[in-house]
């Protein structure tokens, strides 16, 4: 009994992804808050340092320390406020900064709901990139080569984003369900290959500006574009909720759903009970890819001034991982993530120009806060907040004597009730045998 | 990466200087920065200003203007095309008299806040296709500098082989490569020699490209597939991608590197035994001259045009390699730029800024 004592709490390498992201998901609401709140501490720490002024004022500190605190707060006052100008409120344009927070937001949630469902099926998709990408090029050269009635060409547009990353999913979905080949690496290397694709697909006259070399496409037509709502908030926004909405339904209620997550809780049992799974992995590479693909929408249909160019991705992919971890890979999450990233980003262009804080800050915060939120014991270490797994075990054991006392010389069984809700606890399991 | 490393630092040196107990200065009650002072400023492209490049250059010209004219200054870092329209947008809502945009890839952004806001000034760095009369393109006629650095590259190769690639098929990156093409054809024809320039076809307007300004590891691919089939002098034009091909030169031996945009045998001090000569692009000096412009109220949107006779443009002196490029050859260079200068000798570009 007393290993169970020192055993490590929650620290077993783990097998395959699936679990992984189970554990990951596993962290609490109350993780992420704290998680956030850590990051921006820490990047107030890093404002202050990176600051002339506070680093002027920090060399004669002890002969006049009100002058570095003034600075240390002006420094790091400004930057925050700056970011929240930016992002939510300012008095000069009120709550337009918001709108243009939820306007980044789009890319991201649809990304974001992408990746999601795979780490649900235990599919590590580091493939948005490339889908956004290959989405971007069917919908842009759709947006700026195809004469069509407007609503009608928006709704080409989209279809051309959704089955142009949808593609570019398939193929490594494919490849795990026929050969098993691993599609971390299938999907990393298909992000250079539609960088290659695009970038020699710009280089044709077909896809330039007429009359010009360089290598960016002509403007989207008008027919093309988003129908603008209020602010800078347009019609993508409302298809990202959508999007959430119909991923939640697929994932939570219907047949498909339930496969892909019992093949991404253990594909092995799922094979069993007779799910097919090497389609199921099939099916989440094509619809999380034809996601993916969308969030190009909002990089080409949104403003008049969206050209198809080599940085049409930008680093959305890679993000919309962040963002998915930071959701948990639920809809509701991944909303409210990508809303957060969406505010960093807007608050971030603010920031960066009014007080001059360097925009890697922003970056910072991300990875802090995805760091913290995958690592949950580090968090609660921090706030001293109790181990909801040691908790557990605390318990199991308690069950565990009150049984040995009942059934002596017998080994000891834990409560059925326990083990089947909690999928997560190797060590009660260890009790038992 | 880099950055963060650097802020780490800085934090650390931050915490060092806290131990410190200097003494403060005296308070003389000017504020250093007047209320209605000229404000300019400036947006980078996806190198950002730490590029040991054009955008460092043209950063530097904007600090240069701080200092000596006294204006106030802002600027905003691009980390991809996603931001250039938002940098700008950002920058208007700080009210700046003149914002100068670093990239023809800011064309676009430029454009529509130019239109937005048509009583403030404008000016981007190698981009003349915007006409408007509160924006002032600042172009440059770096073929006729490619050109001599193609002539030294020649008159310097053993292998009979020189290279050169670019970061993006764009006009700004290939008029370098024309420039160079140009030169080692006219050290051919001077010297009935038959020096082979690999990874630009002038004619066909095709060649070698990282499609990246930002990944040095691409560049020091490119530059060894290039040193493999024996070039052993490499332009490479593509911002600070540039510095991987230099990497790859250093490995090889005896494999030289032209530099471009800065002489990197200042920038890039590691490099300066393999640094032959460098294609020098004075972005700072005409950053501080439209700042300067439009500070005393005279700005034109006619393009500035960066050529050798204003100093726009140049070749930097060969340094280490000084005593083994002969006088022949030199004097042949002066003679070049004096013919360029005169209109003499006419470097053509289809990427000339017109």
């Amino acid at each position: 009994m007393t290993n169970l004592l020192e055993a490590p709490v929650d620290e077993r390498p783990t097998r395959n992804w699936g679990q992984t992201w189970t554990k990951v998901a596993s962290s609490s609401a109350l993780t992420s808050f704290l998680a956030i709140v850590v990051a921006l501490l820490i990047g107030a720490i890093l404002i202050a340092a990176a600051d002339s002024g506070v680093q002027q004022a920090g060399h004669y500190l002890f002969a006049r320390p009100g002058d570095f605190f003034s600075a240390l707060g002006k420094s790091i006052g400004g930057a925050y406020s700056a970011l929240f100008e930016g992002a939510i409120f300012n008095s000069r344009q009120l709550f337009m900064p918001l709108t243009k927070t939820i306007a980044y937001s789009v890319p991201l949630i649809f990304a974001g709901l992408a990746l999601g469902m795979g780490f649900r099926a235990g599919l590590f998709n580091i493939g948005a990139q490339g889908q956004i990408i290959l989405g971007a090029t069917l919908c842009g050269y759709l947006g700026f080569g195809v004469n069509l009635p407007g609503g009608l060409h928006l709704i080409v547009c989209l279809l051309g984003a959704f089955i142009g990353g949808a593609l570019w999913g398939f193929i490594p979905g494919i490849l795990k369900a026929k050969t098993g080949a691993n599609e971390v690496i299938v999907t990393i290397m298909l992000n250079s290959v539609a960088v290659f694709l695009l970038g020699w697909l710009l280089t044709l006259k077909a896809f330039q500006i007429p009359g010009s070399s360089n290598p960016v496409s002509p403007k989207m037509n008008p027919t093309a574009r988003f129908p603008h709502i209020i602010g800078n908030i347009d019609l993508g926004f409302l298809l990202a909720l959508l999007a959430a909405v119909a991923v939640w339904w697929m994932m939570e209620r219907s047949t498909l759903g339930f496969r892909i997550r019992a093949v991404g809780e253990n594909p092995d049992a799922g094979r069993t009970a007779g799910m097919n799974v090497a389609m199921s992995y099939v099916w989440v590479m094509i619809i999380g890819g034809g996601l993916a693909g969308l969030a190009a929408t909002s990089q080409l249909l949104s403003d008049p001034s969206q050209q198809l160019n080599i940085n049409v991705a930008a680093t959305l992919g890679f993000d919309a991982i962040t963002v998915a971890l930071l959701g948990r890979s639920k809809p509701l999450g991944t909303i409210f993530a990508g809303l957060l990233f969406g505010g960093l980003r807007a608050g971030g262009y603010i920031m960066q120009a009014k007080t001059g804080t360097p925009i890697d800050i922003i970056l910072v915060l991300q990875s802090v806060i995805v760091l913290l939120i995958a690592a949950p014991p580090l968090v609660r270490a921090i706030f001293r907040l109790p181990d909801p797994e040691r908790q557990r075990q605390a318990h199991v054991r308690a069950m565990n004597r009150a049984l040995k006392k009942q059934s002596a010389g017998k080994p000891p069984t834990p409560p059925e009730g326990e083990l089947a809700e909690e999928v997560d606890l190797p060590e009660s399991k260890e009790v038992s045998s | 990466m880099k950055k963060i490393a650097a802020m780490l630092v800085l934090m650390t040196s931050a915490a060092l200087a806290l131990s410190g107990c200097g003494t403060p200065p005296e308070d003389n009650g000017e504020g250093n920065t007047g209320g209605d002072a000229f404000l300019a400023c400036m947006i980078s492209d996806q190198g950002g200003f730490d590029d040991k490049s054009f955008n460092q250059s043209g950063y530097e010209g904007l600090k240069r203007a701080e200092s000596e004219l006294g204006v106030s200054i802002k600027q905003a870092e691009s980390q991809n095309a996603n931001d250039f329209a938002p940098n700008l947008e950002a920058m208007q809502a700080q009210n700046c008299d003149l914002t100068i945009t670093v990239g023809f890839m800011l064309k676009e952004a430029t454009e529509e806040q130019a239109i937005a806001n048509p009583d403030l000034h404008f000016a981007i760095v190698d981009d003349s296709q915007i006409v408007l009369p509160n924006v002032k393109p600042l172009v440059f006629k770096t073929s006729d500098a490619a050109f001599l650095a193609g002539y030294a590259a020649a008159a310097h190769s053993e292998t009979g082989k020189v290279a050169t690639f670019g970061g993006m098929a764009i006009p700004s990156v290939t008029i370098f490569m024309d420039g160079f093409v140009d030169g080692v054809a006219q050290f051919n024809t001077d010297n009935s020699a038959n020096v082979e320039v690999l990874g630009w076809d002038k004619d066909k307007q095709d060649g070698m490209f990282t499609n990246t300004f930002d990944d040095q590891a691409t560049g020091q691919q490119t530059a060894k597939t290039l040193i493999d089939q024996g070039a052993d002098v490499i332009m490479p034009v593509a911002g600070p991608v540039g510095l991987g091909a230099a990497e790859a030169a250093l490995e090889a031996d005896n494999v030289a590197i032209i530099g471009v945009d800065a002489d990197w045998y200042e920038t890039a001090p590691k490099y300066q035994k393999i640094i032959l000569t460098s294609v020098i692009k004075e972005i700072g000096a005409s950053v501080f001259d439209t700042v300067q412009e439009a500070q005393s109220g005279n700005f034109a949107s006619s393009a500035y045009i960066g050529t050798l006779a204003n100093g726009g443009v140049g070749i930097a002196p060969f340094h280490d390699f000084d005593a083994t490029i002969d006088q022949g050859v030199k004097d042949r260079i002066t003679e070049l730029t004096a013919d360029i200068m005169a209109g003499n000798l006419a470097v053509v570009s289809p990427s000339d800024p017109k």
